[in-house]
């Protein structure tokens, strides 16, 4: 996990900053965004951001699965690969609610933009209070 | 076989069969008893494990008898037994409720499949309270907060589905964020083991990593237990999801990240890093005072009931970290024994809720105009959960606050005493808003005649009355484990 000098800490940190910079990048696009879909796009980002912080410390160049064998003595970790299958199953489910919701929220607002939904709650308010 | 070394694991593993047993039967009065027997039997597993803890200390279950620091260990002490109590009697109570409530809520060919996504909240929360394995956190977080979306999105209001939108990014963002710091704390020590990672944290406390750690799993859990400035998915969610749901919900979902909160800042991290190391104290104390004015604020000028009360939550959720940032017994007391009472207080309330939606046709005030004369018990039963909320002696809700008010009198802090009087007194000015309205206003002539509340609905929301009342007099369950739970908490550092 440390360099090894700390002229290679830039690329020894190379995977920190992709990370980073996905995290930020999905983080940003959830809430600057207002499309519902979009919104999702960068949840999904975000939440892969993750994958990325767990696997790459795990990964060692040139390491195997750990199966015990003469022939390599350098084994990746498999604990955090195992729980990011894990993470990506959840990933996945929450993208599938999340869009599931939208086409509802289609249905039933006919748009997908957040701020045209919020103009006809307020407007359906107003009007139930009319009548 | 005997059963009884394996009820830890069989907590979660009932209603999480259950879960799926209720979609292959798919009748719906089948799918409504196979999840009924599981929430009951969870109720009573839940009690025995109570019971177990406070006779026979801490246990430790291995899942699949892989020994601890590898394996995915459940580990029930004082604290999360009482919350398996909690969680799994308001489930207990909110499923037969839900049985009448949702008739007029949730199209009839659903049924089955709202029974199915409650038991998986149900296991997802209660496989919260009792893991002791990090990343077994975030998976049942995420499976009571995808069935918990779910629940929210079948609200008979389209709103209901904007609002489950809403919680689904803010809940993953929060869920997000506590996986980030899991992962700088596994980084750190090389194991998820929540015992164990607090061990090992010991040698690299105060490094950049841990205190980031600290940062994302601070900011993920206050999203899903709605801390103030990060409450914004709370009052929709619980306004426009079915009656049963907001009982279920509001009484045990952000109870339960308040115990993940607490459970990262006392036994892995410890409170010593806590709040030394940061202005964690000082912060928390902010949000909470913040919380506890500006919700209450807003919800007095709320129109409708059931958002009144869910500003209030998070008013109330103010309380319990303000208990938490005393840093102390008396403090850490108040905090667990408010997510108890709050916890029934809020069910009994939104499940009476649900019968004035029932009799009444909606919960806006102009519509329960004289709700004392047409449901006199149910508007007595919102009286007294009121109260409770207020803290009036006699009511669950004082046993908190006194032991709230005996921190902040240990610390010299008067102000903050002044504090939680004076936001009491807003809570006053909310309840007040729904006794004028029910008692003082002559009944609207144009609402039909009340529909009559079914036993189904009215027992167990009586039950909940009763029990605001009588654990604002019995304290010796509440208190007797909470002051347990909280010395264990305190002094496992010192």
């Amino acid at each position: 996990m440390t360099g090894t000098s700390s002229a290679m800490t830039l690329g020894g940190h190379f995977t920190y900053f992709i990370t980073i910079f996905l995290m930020i990048a999905g983080l940003f696009t959830v809430i600057s965004r207002t499309n519902l879909i979009k919104k999702l796009v960068g949840l999904g980002i975000f939440q892969t951001s993750v994958y990325l912080l767990y696997i790459a410390p795990a990964k060692l160049i040139g390491g195997t699965a750990p199966i015990l064998s003469d022939a390599f003595t350098v084994y990746s970790n498999p604990l955090p690969h195992v729980l990011i299958l894990t993470a990506i199953v959840v990933g996945v489910a929450t993208l599938a609610l999340g869009l599931a919701l939208v086409v509802r929220i289609r249905e039933s607002y006919d748009t997908i933009e957040e701020d045209e939904v919020l103009d006809r709650d307020t407007q359906a308010e107003g009007d139930g209070k009319a009548t | 076989m005997n059963l009884a070394p394996h009820l830890p694991a069989l907590q979660v593993v009932v209603p999480l069969i259950a879960a799926p047993l209720t979609v292959l039967l798919r009748r719906r009065s089948v799918a409504f008893g196979v999840a009924l027997v599981a929430s009951w039997l969870a109720l009573a597993i839940s009690l025995q494990l109570w019971w177990q803890v406070a006779n026979t200390g801490t246990i430790s279950y291995a899942i699949g008898s892989w020994p601890a620091p590898w394996g995915i260990e459940y580990r029930i002490d004082r604290l999360n037994s009482f919350l398996l109590v909690l969680v799994s009697g308001i489930a207990a109570l909110a499923l037969p409720f839900s049985r009448s409530s949702i008739e007029s809520e949730v199209p009839p060919q659903q049924h089955y499949l709202f029974y199915t996504m409650f038991v998986l909240c149900l296991a997802g929360l209660l496989g919260i309270s009792i893991t002791g394995d990090a990343f077994n956190i975030f998976v049942f977080l995420e499976v009571s907060s995808l069935s918990a979306y779910v629940l929210i999105a079948l609200g008979r209001d389209r709103r209901a589905l904007f609002a489950a939108y809403q919680y689904l990014l803010m809940g993953s963002i929060g869920a997000t964020f506590l996986v980030i710091g899991i992962g700088l704390l596994y980084l750190m020590t090389g194991t998820l083991n929540l015992a164990d990672m607090g061990q090992r944290l010991a040698s690299v406390q105060g490094t950049r990593p841990v205190l980031a750690a600290l940062a994302f799993i601070t900011v993920g859990v206050s999203l899903k237990l709605a801390l103030f400035p990060l409450h914004q998915w709370l009052p929709n969610a619980y306004a426009f999801a079915p009656s049963a749901v907001s009982a279920f919900l509001a009484a045990t979902a952000t109870k339960v990240a308040v115990y993940v909160l607490l459970r990262f800042y006392f036994t892995v991290f410890g409170e010593s890093a806590v709040f030394a190391k940061l202005p964690m104290q000082q912060m928390m104390l902010l949000m909470a005072l913040a919380g506890m004015f500006a919700a209450s604020t807003i919800a007095i000028f709320q129109t409708d009931l059931k958002r009144l009360f869910a500003y209030s939550s998070v008013a109330q959720i103010g309380y319990i970290i303000l208990g938490l940032s005393f840093n102390s017994v008396n403090g850490l007391t108040a905090s667990i024994v408010h997510l108890f009472n709050h916890g029934i207080t809020k069910g009994a309330i939104f499940m009476l809720l649900g019968c004035v939606a029932l009799g009444m046709g909606g919960t806006t005030l102009a519509r329960v105009q004289g709700l004392g004369k047409r449901m006199p018990l149910a508007s007595f039963g919102i009286v007294v959960g009121g109260l409770s909320l207020m803290g009036v002696p006699g009511t669950a809700g004082f046993i908190s606050k006194w032991y709230l008010l005996l921190a902040a009198l240990e610390q010299g802090q008067w102000w903050l005493v002044f504090m939680i009087v004076l936001s009491s007194l807003l809570a006053a000015v909310y309840v007040w808003r729904f006794v004028e309205v029910a008692y003082f206003r002559a009944p609207r002539q144009d609402t039909a005649d009340v529909a009559a509340t079914p036993w189904l609905m009215s027992v167990p929301t009586a039950i909940l009355v009763i029990a605001i009342v009588y654990f604002g007099l019995d304290t010796s369950f509440t208190i007797g484990t909470a002051s347990d739970a909280a010395a264990a908490l305190l002094g496992g550092r010192r």
